[in-house]
């Protein structure tokens, strides 16, 4: 009978999907907001990359809800994992030679890597959330290659803390400059140079290294609670 | 324009698009391992995701990035959906993290992960907490994996 109720609901559920999908006509998609803004952005935000330039530039706030969203996660899992103090435990194995050296070759790579993407969003394919993910991972590999170490939570907090500090600082800023928050401030620069955008890649900078230390302390725990059981 | 178009390619990418969706979705709806929902919810998200990218797809169109030798931004895809599809990858993630920290706790309270064995000892804690009798007789039905339980008679 279970089972019976969920085929039905999978079955409704791609008779509505193919239902929205038949009325699109793939690859004619229309444009109304998209066109305004790939006429509109290089002038008014200065950045090459129209995808930033809708995240930071046109949609801001929204980005900073995401944050929020992404803090509450983060905050929500430790609070169900709890904190501990991981002297008392047993001492884990450490991970091997092949990620232990692996994890010291690839911590400066992945650090300059997830750097030049968090730096280069907006300009390429790239920018804040991509390359904090990369940072996270760099700080989390080596976790997991010594599991006794652990991260410094407390160092964690005050980078994610003062990371999204700033961002509200510079959204902030624009208020105060006479325009709305988080308008883009500073010169607008050439195009498609690496200083340029004005405030934008200060602000995927903010975005970098909040989603960076967070999603670093986030995975710490779930590593420290399954090493202590 | 390319000799890619039409109706085929289109029904195709849609198609996977919502085979990925519907399998999520009938995973989160019939798995009883937890880890295997939490997974579910994350192919739910992918094929929601691609759903959304492949609707504003344009043929003959380049993404829209301004690269010094290929100007034009009249050829451009639409850079919205595309930035919602950003802030809806970083929140499934966020929501992923807090489920698997979540399966975490379960496990260590409970130390399972089967939804019908879960329910029992919760069941089992909800009875004992309200000072209830288990059902003992032996014609009593299986509560536990009924889902639905109207042959549950507690008594007030």
């Amino acid at each position: 009978m279970y089972r019976v109720t969920s085929l039905l609901f999978a079955v409704g559920l791609t008779v509505l999907l193919f239902a929205l999908v038949s009325h699109l006509d793939f690859g004619h998609a229309p444009m109304v907001v998209g066109e305004s803004v790939n006429r509109l952005a290089a002038e008014q935000t200065g950045a090459a990359n129209f995808v930033t330039a809708v995240v930071l530039g046109y949609r801001g706030i929204d980005t900073l809800g995401e944050l929020a969203i992404l803090f509450a996660a983060a905050t929500a899992a430790g609070l169900v994992l709890g904190h501990k103090r991981s002297e008392n435990s047993r001492r884990e194995a450490d991970g091997g030679a092949i990620l232990i050296y692996g994890a010291d070759l690839f911590f400066p790579l992945l650090l300059v890597v997830g750097l030049y993407i968090i730096l280069h969003g907006h300009l390429t394919p790239g920018g804040g959330f991509q390359g904090g993910v990369i940072l996270a991972a760099a700080f989390f590999v080596p976790v997991l290659a010594r599991p006794g170490g652990g991260l410094n939570h407390r160092a964690l907090s005050i980078v994610e803390g003062l990371a999204g500090a700033s961002f509200i600082v510079i959204g902030l800023w624009g208020l105060w400059g006479g325009g709305e928050f988080l308008q883009p401030m500073l010169d607008k620069g050439t195009l498609g140079e690496l200083v340029s955008a004005g405030t934008l890649p200060l602000l995927y900078l903010a975005v970098g290294l909040k989603v960076g230390a967070e999603l670093a302390g986030l995975l710490t725990t779930i590593a420290e609670t399954e090493a202590n059981e | 324009m390319m000799d890619l178009s039409g109706p085929d390619l289109g029904m195709v990418l849609y198609g996977g698009a919502v085979a990925l969706a519907v399998i999520g979705a009938i995973g989160v709806a019939t798995a009883t391992h937890l880890v295997r929902i939490v997974l579910a919810i994350a192919l739910l998200e992918a094929g929601a995701n691609l759903l959304l990218l492949l609707s504003a797809y344009r043929f003959d169109a380049i993404a829209p990035i301004i690269v010094t030798g290929r100007e034009g931004v009249d050829s451009m895809v639409d850079p919205v959906p595309q930035a919602m599809v950003l802030t809806a990858i970083v929140i499934g993630v966020g929501i992923q993290a807090f489920a698997m920290s979540t399966v975490l706790k379960v496990h260590k309270v409970y130390a399972t992960l089967d939804v019908r064995v879960l329910l029992k000892k919760m069941e089992q804690e909800i009875d004992a907490q309200a000072g209830v009798e288990p059902v003992s007789s032996p014609q009593a039905p299986d509560r536990a994996g009924i889902p639905g339980a109207a042959a549950k008679n507690v008594e007030f």
